[in-house]
């Protein structure tokens, strides 16, 4: 757990890292059910995502992965028997926040105002602690001084580091994405994924992808979701601290046997 | 910008010339086709009446694009935010489209009276449709994303439609206004047409009766000139309002 790889190859880690949420939430999903146009997509599927750790959904396009984790965020209403149950008993509405492929800012608002846009769509004027947290993270994905700047001023990778700052201003539990950084150019998708796995550590997270490597930088746990009726295996565990490295051996190891995984 | 203002020119001493040479080639009396130089004449003598007509319907349009704008925009938001709303008032919105609204002018007139109150009842009725429509399809077609992020935030269907779906469909709202801005014109003039003693669309019935075609022409001209300032000034107030829509937006896209 703790033989952590300190370096990626492409930027040193930054010391100070955002306090993650204390006290993690694990959550569970049981006899998920999907059907579409009288075909079932699977039944009877479970998954766990383990309290404080990321876990990684692969599976090919149009498996249902999707919708799995749009059941989890409210946005899909599961079909019964599908139950979703949090480790604390609780109803799960207003404890998650969510990251999408697209970036999904306001071309209107600056870029403080989208990292602020919570707040202001539950109606509360933010006050100076949180206008100051929202600088922080802004800094903290390396987006200092463009505060002011609207969106269109932005490239992509900038755009979704202010989609991840707006993720994390929500200070939810709870964290899922879906495909967060599948648009981006190789190169700024594993700049971003050094970022996300810094700023996401001790959260609960589900990231779906369909990018192995991805997966692995990123993920603690690792499922992947094949066939019809789609099934999910058991965990991949990856070695070691995310972010891992690009080039580490294992990892490229890791990264057969879920391809393996992925075909079968 | 110089250059668009002088091809501007020329097309428009191309257009006076060719007038005035009809007018010279043909010989037409001065009270069937009067040419270019005889309407600046009339233009020039008659300013103080042209005025006085003009300042009439120049009110009525202002006031009808107002108050039509203001209408639409409320019943695109109703119809936007309430299901009931779109019930009721989508089909009557679409009938009432398919009675064409010139045939209300006579009987406006009889329930408005011949003063102005017709001629803006009159621009409300022709700008009141494209502005709902542009408002409504544009509120319809917020970017699902969008949504489903406020879901995800805990926003209330209100708050979500003033903080998101509303400035998203700003730029079909604008484009609304500039159709309305085109049509509000014909609107007054139309009610003046049936029933009035003041306004352009009055003095060129009264000037067209006594073969005063020369202040009929400047009528009409002083009437473009309003419809081109009114788009003008609808369109400058556009993109002062839209400083975020990519045409407007320099293309600074560096690579991160």
């Amino acid at each position: 757990m703790t033989d952590t790889l300190p370096f990626s190859g492409l930027r040193p880690a930054p010391s100070s890292v955002a306090p993650p949420v204390p006290g993690g939430l694990s959550v569970t999903v049981s006899g998920a059910r999907l059907t579409h146009g009288g075909a079932v997509l699977f039944s009877d599927l479970a998954l766990t995502l383990e309290a404080g750790r990321i876990t990684g959904l692969l599976g090919p396009s149009g498996v249902g992965k999707t919708t799995l984790l749009r059941v989890l965020a409210g946005l899909a209403d599961p079909e019964p028997p599908t139950r979703v149950a949090a480790g604390d008993g609780l109803p799960l509405a207003g404890r998650i926040a969510y990251m999408a492929q697209q970036d999904l800012l306001l071309p209107w608002l600056s870029v403080l105002d989208n990292v602020l846009l919570g707040d202001r769509l539950r109606r509360k004027k933010p006050d100076a602690e949180r206008l100051e947290r929202a600088a922080a993270l802004l800094r903290r994905v390396g987006l200092d001084g463009r505060e002011r700047d609207r969106p269109a001023a932005l490239s992509g990778g900038q755009r979704q580091r202010v989609a991840l700052a707006r993720t994390l201003m929500e200070d939810k539990p709870l964290v899922l994405m879906d495909e967060p950084f599948s648009a981006l150019d190789a190169l700024t998708r594993l700049r971003l994924q050094e970022t996300a796995a810094e700023t996401l550590a001790g959260r609960t997270v589900l990231m779906v992808t369909h990018d192995p490597l991805e997966a692995l930088r990123i993920g603690d746990r690792l499922h992947v979701m094949t066939g019809r009726p789609a099934t999910i295996g058991p965990p991949l565990e990856p070695p070691g601290h995310a972010p891992r490295r690009v080039d580490d051996p294992a990892l490229l190891a890791l990264q057969a046997e879920l391809l393996r995984r992925l075909a079968g | 910008m110089s250059g668009k203002l002088m091809r501007g020119a020329v097309t428009l001493a191309v257009l006076l010339g060719g007038w005035q040479a009809l007018v010279w080639l043909t010989g037409l009396p001065r009270y069937l086709l009067p040419g270019p130089l005889a309407v600046a004449d009339a233009m020039r003598r008659q300013a103080p009446l042209l005025m006085q007509h003009g300042a009439t319907t120049l009110m009525e349009i202002l006031l009808g694009l107002v108050l039509g704008v203001a209408l639409g925009s409320v019943s695109a938001l109703l119809l936007a935010r309430f299901r009931t709303a779109r019930r009721w008032l989508m089909p009557l919105l679409v009938v009432s489209q398919a009675v064409p609204v010139f045939a209300l002018a006579p009987l406006l007139v009889l329930w408005l009276g011949y003063g102005m109150a017709s001629k803006i009842a009159m621009a409300v009725l022709v700008i009141y449709f494209p502005v709902t429509t542009a408002l409504f399809d544009g509120l319809r077609r917020t970017d699902p994303g969008w949504l489903d992020l406020a879901r995800t935030m805990g926003a209330t269907p209100a708050a979500t439609l003033w903080t998101i779906r509303l400035p998203a469909a700003l730029p079909a709202f604008w484009s609304g206004v500039r159709v309305a801005a085109a049509v509000a014109p014909i609107g007054a003039v139309i009610g003046e047409w049936v029933g009035s003693s003041s306004g352009l669309g009055y003095l060129m019935l009264h000037a067209n009766a006594r073969m005063q075609i020369d202040l009929l022409f400047a009528a009409v001209l002083v009437l473009g000139l309003f419809a081109v300032a009114l788009y003008a000034a609808v369109d400058a107030l556009a993109r002062r309002a839209l400083p975020w829509q990519p045409d407007t937006q320099p293309a600074d896209d560096p690579v991160g």
